[in-house]
């Protein structure tokens, strides 16, 4: 396409319209212009629909993740970045090595160029940083009113290391808890910027790409690990109730344990909210057989995205699954996952 | 909580922790700066008399002792 | 660390009381205590308080819980008005779940198309009224003695700006009135269902109230109360009191929540709440049935900011699923554990009673804290 006859797009006061969405030249415009530009890579380049890759020997996965946060923007990053950072963590939670991502935007007609432009940057900078190309994209404009601002979706690949089989079911009572720091920042981040909520804090959203975290936890434990999984919406109340359901085990935690940044736990006490409930991007829960704890807990520390990793309890039998935990206080209770998210589109 | 700001109409600012949010102080008399309220639903019901929480905290901390 | 809140949850200090109120019980005797603060409700359970109390202390939840209390037929009334194209419904998140008739909820509602939106303040309901003047904002307002005040603020807001298109549907119940009733009750002074030895007082109410509006209840029903704060320190240290009171054989009014609670309690408040509200000759409670002097209605000059008024609301009475023991469980007659549909029918997920839907509700509390204990006593009751 010939530039001299294609007026620049207008990132300052310019908005996505129905054309930009019609397979036209303003679609081909828009996707040149933010896109590949964001991405900067040869695969988007290309121009196809698809893109090619060899498939290396092993065992593959693959995941699929929608992004509907609200607001985009929240101190600490925003949907692209956040896109970005939990689709390779979904991957990372097999112990897999992310290869490639792809993005596909559901816009709608009336957004700002800007904020796309602002968006798509920040994808491409999680994505460069992390190593994980998004090779592949798609782009859909609806009409105002449709879809809220702007919804992503995300796919990714990536290749399992031989002999490791991590699965939710894989648990067993004796196994210890690892988690890699404190709990309850994502959600806060995002909650300070709900007009309806009206608190400010500092709290950043600890969105955070983890496979280097993970890649560092196998060559430590191995197949002495059972399970990771990163506790996301629901908190990590939510994901020791699955793989207590999963595992057909009961959990004991510790509460002391546990990490909450001051200014989360006054946030929560505010808001009425529990920090074990509250949504986390950047952290992540480990059940490993009890003779990798220490070297599996060592590795984390090792890791700047887990400095403050701790073991914060151990499973259990229990026909019942219960998340039993023993409060600071030193009474028990329970742990239960709430029937939904406290606060919706939390990422 | 504690005050950390006096705002006109009868709010407040007040800081937990390094988290702020903006209340209504319409049901107390003569609020300050550092002064620690109750707070419910967005409303401070009542001041914390230091003293008192002082007193209340001692006899907590004496209660195994004697 | 947040400043006088954090000392009040110190477990060190926990294992000092627990061994101090484990001394001074009598052996031989029981001591049960009903608090009806959803405070203290929430507060016994999070943090396992019971776990560190001797076993002949028993803690009774009694209808501390505005949401708990609240009848069916009043969850009704607000999901009709809801469904008029022209209102718009604020409430307190608590709310958006608890059930109504046929299987319905605000939360339902709102799903099928209803302008029901969840506010934190009154005075954001306030708020959306002056920001969508072609809208009928309508508070759904519930609560003791705290929440009053907040919904007087706003009317005087709402007044001052002489706002047209703003209303409250009342359901404020005053904290006195329920204990009378328990006292009162068959279960208690008759039939001796329910035996309380003394009362842990509420303490966001009593923050309003004043201490000295329990005076009557220890002169009168020769009962112990101690108001207690919210932490779970203060609940400890008020048993304690309690305790003490038993042995001693006294029945008065203490005030362990000093730092925060006077003998009068907050006159701006009260002045407040006599401003825009008086008394309803009776209300209809859930558990309770119809209590007399227990309830608030606007006075008749605020009728424009009354909903029951403008939208000519009509109270068609509901009935409670009747296996449901919310009414038992709130008077403190039954525990969670013994309504039959706790735990299979009933849950946080398809709540079939207010109980289990407010997180200070007995059986929320309960089932979100408690049901691992069960495990325990049906351990012991096999060996």
């Amino acid at each position: 396409m010939s530039k001299s006859y294609r007026r620049k797009l207008d990132l300052k006061n310019g908005r996505v319209d129905l054309s930009h969405g019609a397979g036209g030249r303003a679609m081909a415009q828009l996707i040149e212009d933010i896109f590949h530009n964001a991405f900067d890579n040869d695969w988007l380049r290309a121009g196809n629909d698809q893109s090619a890759f060899d498939v290396p020997a092993g065992r593959m996965v693959m995941t699929t993740d929608g992004y509907v946060v609200s607001p985009l923007f929240f101190p600490g990053g925003d949907i692209g970045s956040l896109a970005v950072h939990g689709t390779i963590n979904d991957i990372a939670m097999a112990g897999a090595k992310p290869l490639y991502l792809s993005a596909s935007f559901i816009i709608e007609e009336g957004f700002p160029l800007g904020d796309l432009d602002r968006i798509a940057r920040s994808m491409g900078e999680a994505s460069r940083a992390a190593a994980v190309p998004v090779i592949t994209g798609d782009t859909k404009v609806v009409e105002r009113g449709k879809a809220d601002g702007l919804f992503i979706s995300t796919a990714g690949v990536g290749i399992v290391p031989a002999g490791l089989n991590f699965s939710s079911n894989a648990a067993r009572p004796g196994d210890v808890v690892l988690i890699s720091g404190s709990i309850g920042d994502h959600g806060v981040a995002v909650m300070s910027k709900r007009e309806n909520l009206d608190f400010e804090t500092e709290i950043l959203s600890d969105s955070a790409a983890l496979h280097g975290l993970v890649a560092d936890m196998v060559a430590a434990g191995g197949a002495g690990i059972r399970v990771l999984r990163d506790p996301t919406r629901g908190g990590l109340a939510a994901t020791l109730n699955e793989l207590a359901n999963q595992s057909d085990i009961g959990f004991q935690i510790d509460e002391d344990a546990l990490i909450v940044k001051p200014q989360v736990a006054a946030a929560c006490e505010f808001l009425g909210l529990d920090p074990l409930n509250v949504a986390n991007e950047g952290k992540l829960v480990a059940i490993v057989a009890p003779e990798v704890a220490e070297a599996v807990l060592a590795a984390m520390r090792a890791d700047p995205l887990g400095a403050e990793s701790a073991r914060i309890g151990f499973a259990v039998v229990d026909p019942q699954h219960f998340v039993e935990m023993r409060t600071s206080f030193g009474g028990g209770r329970i742990v239960d996952w709430l029937s939904g998210e406290q606060l919706p589109r939390i990422c | 909580m504690r005050i950390t700001e006096v705002l006109p109409n009868e709010m407040a600012r007040v800081t937990l922790d390094g988290v702020s949010k903006t209340v209504s102080t319409a049901l107390l008399d003569d609020v300050a700066v550092g002064d620690y309220i109750v707070l419910h639903v967005g409303y401070a019901l009542a001041k914390i008399d230091p003293e008192e929480a002082e007193r209340t905290l001692e006899m907590l901390v004496m209660a195994g002792v004697g | 660390m947040m400043k006088y809140v954090d000392e009040y949850r110190d477990g060190k200090i926990a294992k000092t009381l627990a061994a101090v109120i484990a001394a001074e019980v009598r052996p031989d005797s029981e001591y049960h205590f009903m608090e009806f603060c959803g405070g203290h409700t929430h507060a016994i359970s999070r943090y396992g308080l019971e776990d560190l109390l001797p076993p002949n202390v028993r803690m009774i939840h009694g209808p501390g819980c505005p949401v708990c209390v609240l009848p069916i037929s009043r969850i009704d009334l607000a999901i009709e008005l809801s469904r008029r194209p022209e209102v718009t419904l604020c409430t307190y998140g608590d709310l958006m779940r608890v059930p109504g008739s046929q299987g319905s909820s605000l939360m339902k509602a709102k799903a099928e198309g209803a302008d029901i939106r969840m506010v934190y303040s009154t005075l954001d309901a306030v708020r959306i009224a002056e920001a969508e003047p072609n809208r009928e904002v309508v508070f759904f307002a519930i609560g003791f003695e705290t929440t009053t005040p907040p919904t007087a603020l706003a009317l005087r807001f709402a007044r001052e700006k002489g706002l047209t298109n703003f209303a409250i549907f009342c359901n404020h119940v005053l904290t006195p009135a329920a204990v009378q009733n328990i006292l009162d009750s068959p279960d208690v002074k008759e039939l001796g269902n329910v035996r309380i030895d003394g009362f842990v007082g509420p303490a966001h109410v009593s923050t309003v109230i004043g201490a000295g509006a329990f005076r009557v209840f220890a002169r009168e029903f020769k009962k112990p109360v101690v108001v207690a704060g919210f932490e779970p320190l203060d609940v400890m240290q008020s048993i304690l009191m309690l305790i003490r009171q038993v042995n001693d054989g006294r029945h008065e009014v203490e005030n362990q929540y000093i730092r925060a609670v006077t003998e009068d309690g907050n006159a701006k408040a009260q002045a407040a709440i006599a401003e825009f509200f008086e008394l309803r000759d009776s209300f209809e409670w859930r558990g309770l049935g119809e209590v007399p002097n227990s309830a608030l209605r606007l006075r008749p000059q605020f009728a424009n900011f009354d909903a029951e008024k403008r939208f000519d609301l009509v109270t068609k009475p509901a009935k409670d699923n009747p296996a449901c023991e919310c009414g038992a469980i709130l008077r403190g007659v039954k525990r969670p554990r013994d309504c039959k549909l706790f735990g299979t029918v009933c849950t946080p997920d398809n709540p079939m009673g207010s109980c289990m839907v407010s997180s200070e509700g007995a059986c929320a509390a309960h089932w979100t804290y408690g049901r691992f204990r069960e495990k325990a006593a049906r351990q012991e009751a096999a060996e």
